[in-house]
């Protein structure tokens, strides 16, 4: 497993510097590689899908596309959970799927050198180090690199259906 | 531009020259056979020929090259018809086809099917006319040799060094430096001069007009190139080349534009060949992706969702818009444009029945030839058009209820005429709009299905029935699984694997099939489908404050359930009478965790809806009203939920989902058996049920 993670932080290393998107989760910073992202846009008009796990809210209407809604923070557990003018979804690109996922905050854009990317500690019970691409450090701050392809596509988050042949 | 693109439409026209061939040999009446039938036949294997030469497609030009051959004799006389030989003609066909499909992968055809096919096409030459074809059977280097009379002079005419002049009339310059670059590709090309209106090349090589003709045809209308032998030395030998007989007797048979440029030309020249013929039809449609196709269907979607948006909007605005009438006019206005524009769109993914029905003439012949019974096929309504998406689904479940027909339900010719029936038994496909809806039906004059025998197998099986059930009830049971009746397990049918899954792919569809039966006088099998799956008739309902859409097709009525009506059945079942008939309770609102919704069952109101032939009565808290839906597919970008067939957009840009009928019952079981200790009801939900 950690063979597997460190193979994919050194290939990381090989590219040149990347570009990340970077959310807040409650007081966490969190970024994902912006070649993901698609847009940015507010929170609403979603359906409820019954039957769904909790934190897949429901659909919504992205021009004409259905677009199902994860929420990050109900995912990872953080403690309030709120919607408001705020609420900010990010649209990714994962797996030829459009979705969209709630965050607290969109901050900025960051552009990381490979030697600020640091292999991810192997913990986590909530979000495994395998959603992990690695940890920002950035002088004080921290950011979670999240690896949102296997993230979105992995079966714990209920989003592809493991019965299809898609 | 590099040969490698005009493959593709090499090979859309060799299938359709194909199609075109096998119909035409099915139509064919052996004792007297229609010399302009004939032709066709013999047009359509010239025409793919000449393109698998061009494209270096060796082994199908050479089947074809014997094939055509032997139907040149035809043609001419020389070689009588008879049921056997077209049976082979057909099956040469399908090997043409087999090595078309070979190529298109990329892949070398089977050479085994190949040399089969041309040693039996020498045989029958050798026994039918007393000759052999002049190509080798075995796939040795072709070398042909002018041995019969064949039209193939062009190929069997020494082909070194030819010089040829190829004119070109009327074509721009931008396709002519592209047709001169085609031209380099062929053979030398010496000079190339003139101007818009007759522009020349001089050509030499081992090239000849026919390949160079096939080349051109896919750039400019073959009307608009006259090739013609320069080398006066050669003259007499490449004229015969370039003006076989043969080739004459084509253009008599062909509509006389086509025959045009061959009177009013000088030169010995190329007549137009059937490649002209085909030319008329197809300057007056393109083919376009169906990807494309489908982005602006979804595009219409769009607009339709934003104008009733605006519509809305209109509506809300109440008193104020009442005295603006020009806004009142430009809105009406808009709704009926984007209606229209919408149907316009459609109907563009629409085609006839004909692409279905087209294939049946060969398996009604195979099949019947197979079973030894005589069997007439008439089609009705072949113009029926129907979505592109459903006319690729229907074919295989069509196929087989022919089938079934043809074995089970007609019976042999002897039997029939032991019954007062004609000996010929006849099987009608037809196709027709009823509704919103097209209704296909399979009807045979054969037997019928006999009530008792299907009630006693359904018995053995463990199936439970009862002897007053309804014919139509104890028609389904054939849909079965497992289920067959026949006395004998035949090459055609009777494993009684099949029907379950052609019901399966109809529902699967949004349809339905029925069956209407009588004993000793035949069998109608009749399949309902919708006209489209990109546009739904719905019912919109309203659960709590969230918003349904029930498929309208599924729709009996609704009605306000009285307290006495409403029983409870061991565990938390419950029933609702229905004048006679007991029918399940769903609560929408239970099965899908709506909160805020009238949980009181005499104040909601009970929809009576129907699914896979069963009635269920749903409680929704309100009736919106009817309306049409764009269907959006939900596992484009997320899952299959279950009692959830698909999503739409409403007005107001909002998501609403489309119920599944018989998914939500499903769903309710399995809720309740499961309890409430399962957190996520889908995820073990989707382990147990559909094993599709």
């Amino acid at each position: 497993m950690s063979q597997a993670n460190n193979g994919a932080v050194l290939s990381a290393a090989e590219a040149d510097n990347r570009e990340f998107l970077v959310f807040s989760l409650g007081e966490e910073e969190y970024a994902i590689d912006i070649l993901k992202v698609q847009e940015i846009r507010g929170y609403e008009n979603v359906t409820r899908i019954a039957n769904a796990p909790d934190f897949i809210k429901g659909v919504t209407n992205l021009r004409g596309v259905i677009v199902p809604i994860v929420d990050l923070r109900i995912k990872f557990h953080l403690d309030s959970v709120e919607y408001g003018g705020q609420t900010v979804v990010i649209v990714v690109n994962v797996a030829d799927r459009v979705v969209g996922i709630v965050v607290d905050g969109v901050s900025d854009v960051m552009t990381l050198t490979p030697d600020q990317i640091k292999p991810a500690p192997e913990f986590g019970v909530t979000l495994s180090s395998d959603f992990l691409s690695g940890l920002g450090s950035l002088e004080d701050r921290m950011l979670v690199l999240v690896d949102i392809d296997k993230l979105l596509t992995s079966e714990e988050m209920a989003l592809v259906d493991s019965t299809s042949n898609r | 531009m590099d040969i490698a693109d005009f493959f593709d439409t090499f090979f859309e026209e060799a299938e359709e020259l194909l199609a075109d061939m096998e119909q035409h040999l099915l139509e064919l009446d052996v004792d007297d056979p229609d010399s302009e039938q004939l032709n066709a036949i013999f047009r359509a294997a010239h025409s793919i020929k000449g393109g698998a030469g061009t494209f270096g497609f060796s082994v199908l030009q050479k089947t074809t090259h014997i094939f055509e051959n032997l139907l040149d004799h035809a043609r001419k006389g020389e070689l009588t018809l008879r049921a056997d030989l077209v049976d082979t003609f057909l099956e040469a066909k399908d090997i043409m086809h087999e090595q078309l499909d070979a190529y298109r992968n990329e892949e070398e055809p089977n050479q085994e099917a190949y040399e089969r096919i041309c040693q039996t096409l020498q045989k029958i030459a050798l026994e039918e006319i007393g000759q052999t074809l002049d190509a080798p059977v075995a796939p040795a280097p072709l070398i042909e040799q002018t041995s019969s009379a064949s039209s193939e002079a062009t190929e069997a005419a020494p082909q070194s060094e030819r010089q040829l002049m190829v004119a070109l009339l009327n074509v721009s310059e931008k396709d002519r430096t592209l047709l001169v670059e085609e031209l380099e590709q062929l053979g030398n090309v010496q000079s190339h001069s003139g101007d818009e209106k007759r522009y020349e090349v001089i050509v030499t090589g081992d090239v000849s007009g026919d390949d160079i003709e096939a080349v051109m045809c896919f750039i400019i209308e073959p009307e608009q190139i006259e090739i013609s032998v320069t080398d006066v030395d050669q003259a007499a030998n490449a004229n015969l080349a370039l003006d076989p007989p043969a080739d004459e007797a084509v253009d008599e048979v062909v509509p006389p534009e086509s025959a045009k440029p061959a009177s009013s030309a000088p030169t010995p020249q190329k007549p137009a060949k059937p490649a002209a013929k085909k030319a008329a039809p197809e300057s007056s449609s393109i083919r376009v992706s169906v990807d494309k196709v489908d982005q602006i269907i979804n595009l219409v979607g769009e607009l339709i969702i934003t104008q009733s948006m605006l519509d809305q909007t209109v509506s809300d605005l109440g008193d104020q818009s009442v005295g603006n009438s020009s806004l009142q006019n430009g809105m009406s206005l808009l709704q009926r444009n984007a209606r229209d524009l919408q149907e316009a769109v459609m109907s563009i993914r629409m085609i006839p029945m004909e692409f279905v029905f087209s294939r049946f003439p060969r398996v009604v012949r195979d099949t019947a030839g197979k079973l030894n019974k005589e069997i007439e096929l008439v089609t009705e309504g072949k113009s029926t058009e129907l979505d592109k998406s459903l006319v690729e689904r229907i074919t295989d479940p069509l196929t087989h209820l022919v089938r079934n027909s043809l074995d089970h339900g007609i019976e042999m010719p002897d039997e029939r005429e032991a019954l007062g029936k004609p000996r010929i038994g006849k099987l009608v496909l037809s196709a027709r709009h009823q509704g919103g809806n097209i209704l296909i039906e399979v009807r045979d004059d054969g037997a019928g299905m006999d009530r008792d025998r299907l009630l006693a197998k359904a018995r053995e099986n463990g199936l439970n029935v009862s002897d007053n059930m309804p014919d139509e009830d104890v028609f389904q049971l054939i849909f079965a699984p497992g289920f067959s009746t026949a006395k004998e397990v035949t090459d055609v049918s009777g494993r009684g694997v099949g029907m379950d899954v052609v019901k399966r792919n109809i529902q699967g569809m949004g349809g339905r099939v029925e069956i209407q039966s009588k004993k000793g006088e035949g069998t109608n099998t009749r399949i309902v489908l919708p006209l489209t799956l990109a546009i739904l008739d719905g019912m919109s309902i309203k659960v709590g404050g969230e918003t349904f859409i029930l498929p309208l097709s599924t729709v009996l009525e609704s009605l306000q359930p009285a307290k006495g009506d409403m029983y409870a059945m061991a565990g938390d079942d419950v029933v609702l009478k229905v004048r006679d008939e007991y029918l399940p309770v769903i609560a929408i609102h239970e099965v899908l965790d709506v909160e805020n919704a009238i949980t009181d069952p005499t104040k909601s109101i009970a929809v009576i809806v129907q699914g896979e032939g069963r009635r269920y009565a749903m409680l929704v808290d309100e009736l919106i009203g009817q309306q049409q839906v764009v269907v959006k597919n939900l596992e484009d970008n997320y899952r299959k939920v279950p009692g959830v067939s698909a999503a739409t957009i409403l007005g107001d840009g909002s998501v609403a989902l489309i119920l599944d009928i018989t998914g939500l019952h499903r769903l309710s079981r399995a809720k309740k058996e499961a309890g409430k200790q399962v957190n996520y009801p889908h995820l073990s939900y989707y382990q147990e049920a559909e094993p599709s």
